[in-house]
């Protein structure tokens, strides 16, 4: 934290990030279609050193982030994943490891229980154990991952089961929900996939229909309701059917923020793909700073930005324009309205797009994997 | 396992569970509650409600201290911190 008696403290404090996702790796052995990562992954010769991100842990305690995600790619893949937690650990922030479950032992698990992790982040693609495996393109994940399920319980620790949900699962969310409250998890995201990197190279196969979201819904209002105390749900639409955008991380460099494998800060996880945009790499400059001062972050800083339609909407200030990427992405222009907004000019093609492709026959999935360039080291 | 909805009455005996983490955020002096995913900003007398849940004492209790301290009558204290109690055991922050 910052200390009392820095000058600044109260100015740094009201804008200090509280959030980071820290992709470990781009490595994973899953190759789930729709991964969240870029399409472009980032090799590992070029990945952060443990030192790196120990050091990365202590600024990011000092300017004030409370929680952070151990992410990838795979982040169990990382030998050192103990001394980075650690750091973590002892930095004072609240630790989440968002893992696919398929390479972890016990007794590594009960190693980072010892070492202070918090809570464990758990992906399941299915609750039907051959069309999970054909999702993730990984024979035997899904037993792996139920083992791994049972010991986080067992560990005492709190179970989130994240389901990213599209065509090949909308009609199971019932037996999903299930599934997660069989296993003992105190949480569950039911988000369904946002259509950017390889889940918009995968769209047309993995875009549900309206109804079944609008019925997907349905479903977790009831469930909310009759598993209250027992098991949290986190439902989010696709965008593509959304009426209002969704405040994209609270607001461009409000308080969250990802470093990439290789020690790229980046607004959000998918900035990358806004085309012009440079990152600092911590590397080269206090976490602070680059909060604070680099271009990435300020360009898209607040709503002064915003154009119309959000210029003169009343909701500027609660979804902030939405994602700045997805406007990149239609409009050629992040600084535009998210068409996910019913405001935009480019919602009808958006949900044109997606009434067209979610009846169309799925194709084979284009899954995640490095290029042959891009080959991790072994 | 069977988990059931906790309903907070007044010889519950509260306590947050492990993972829910209450602490002073010293930047921002203010007091936070950190849990899978959600950062919560408890108000300072729910703050004093939640420092006093330690699994021994009952929220009748917890209810008469602050009704002294206070000098309010125990019945308006106890219905209030029911709700939040049970706000809390809602969101799945809070054990007997």
């Amino acid at each position: 934290m910052i200390e009392a008696g820095d000058n600044n403290s109260a100015d740094l404090c009201a804008v200090a990030p509280m959030g980071l996702l820290a992709e470990l790796t781009h490595r994973c052995p899953l190759q789930c279609p729709y991964c969240s990562n870029p399409t472009e992954l980032e090799r590992s010769s070029g990945e952060l050193s443990t030192e790196d991100w120990a050091r990365v842990f202590k600024e990011a305690g000092e300017l004030g982030i409370l929680q952070t995600h151990l992410s990838g790619g795979e982040p169990t893949v990382r030998k050192d994943l103990e001394e980075i937690l650690k750091a973590a650990v002892d930095a004072g922030i609240y630790t989440n490891l968002i893992t696919a479950g398929v390479l972890l032992s016990r007794e590594r698990l009960e190693g980072l229980v010892d070492i202070g992790l918090d809570h464990v982040q758990l992906s399941v693609q299915h609750v039907d154990a051959k069309l999970a495996d054909k999702i993730a393109g990984f024979k035997g994940g899904y037993s792996k991952k139920l083992e791994l399920a049972k010991w986080v319980k067992e560990l005492g620790l709190p179970l989130t089961v994240n389901s990213p949900m599209h065509r090949h699962n909308v009609e199971y969310l019932e037996e999903i929900i299930e599934f997660a409250v069989k296993l003992g998890a105190e949480r569950l995201e039911v988000a369904h996939i946002q259509y950017y990197g390889w889940a918009f190279e995968n769209r047309h196969t993995l875009i549900p229909t309206k109804e079944q979201v609008y019925r997907n819904a349905d479903t977790v209002d009831e469930a909310r309701e009759r598993l209250k105390g027992i098991m949290s749900i986190d439902f989010v639409v696709p965008d593509y059917y959304a009426v209002r955008p969704k405040p994209c991380m609270g607001g461009w460099g409000s308080s969250f923020m990802t470093i990439s494998p290789t020690g790229k800060v980046l607004p959000c996880h998918a900035a990358a793909s806004i085309k012009g945009l440079e990152f600092e790499n911590v590397k080269d400059r206090h976490l602070r700073d680059i909060w604070l001062h680099s271009s990435s972050f300020n360009k898209y800083r607040g709503t002064d930005y915003l154009p119309d339609p959000c210029k003169s909407c009343e909701f500027r200030e609660v979804d902030f324009g939405g994602c700045r990427c997805q406007a990149f992405m239609f409009t050629g222009d992040a600084k535009n309205t998210d068409p996910a907004c019913s405001k935009s000019s480019f919602h009808k093609d958006l949900l044109e797009i997606a009434e067209r492709e979610s009846k169309l026959e799925p194709k084979e999935f284009l899954y995640r994997k490095f290029t042959k360039q891009q080959q991790p080291a072994e | 396992m069977t988990k059931e909805r906790l309903i907070v009455e007044t010889n519950t005996t509260p306590a947050l569970p492990r993972f829910v983490k209450l602490r002073h955020d010293k930047g921002r002096d203010r007091w936070i509650m950190l849990a899978p995913e959600r950062i919560l900003t408890p108000d300072p007398i729910a703050v004093e409600v939640l420092n006093l849940c330690d699994g021994v004492k009952t929220v009748g209790e917890i209810s008469g201290h602050l009704a002294e301290i206070y000098n309010a009558p125990t019945e308006v204290i106890e219905k209030d911190i029911k709700t939040m109690l049970q706000d809390l055991a809602d969101k799945g922050f809070l054990i007997s």
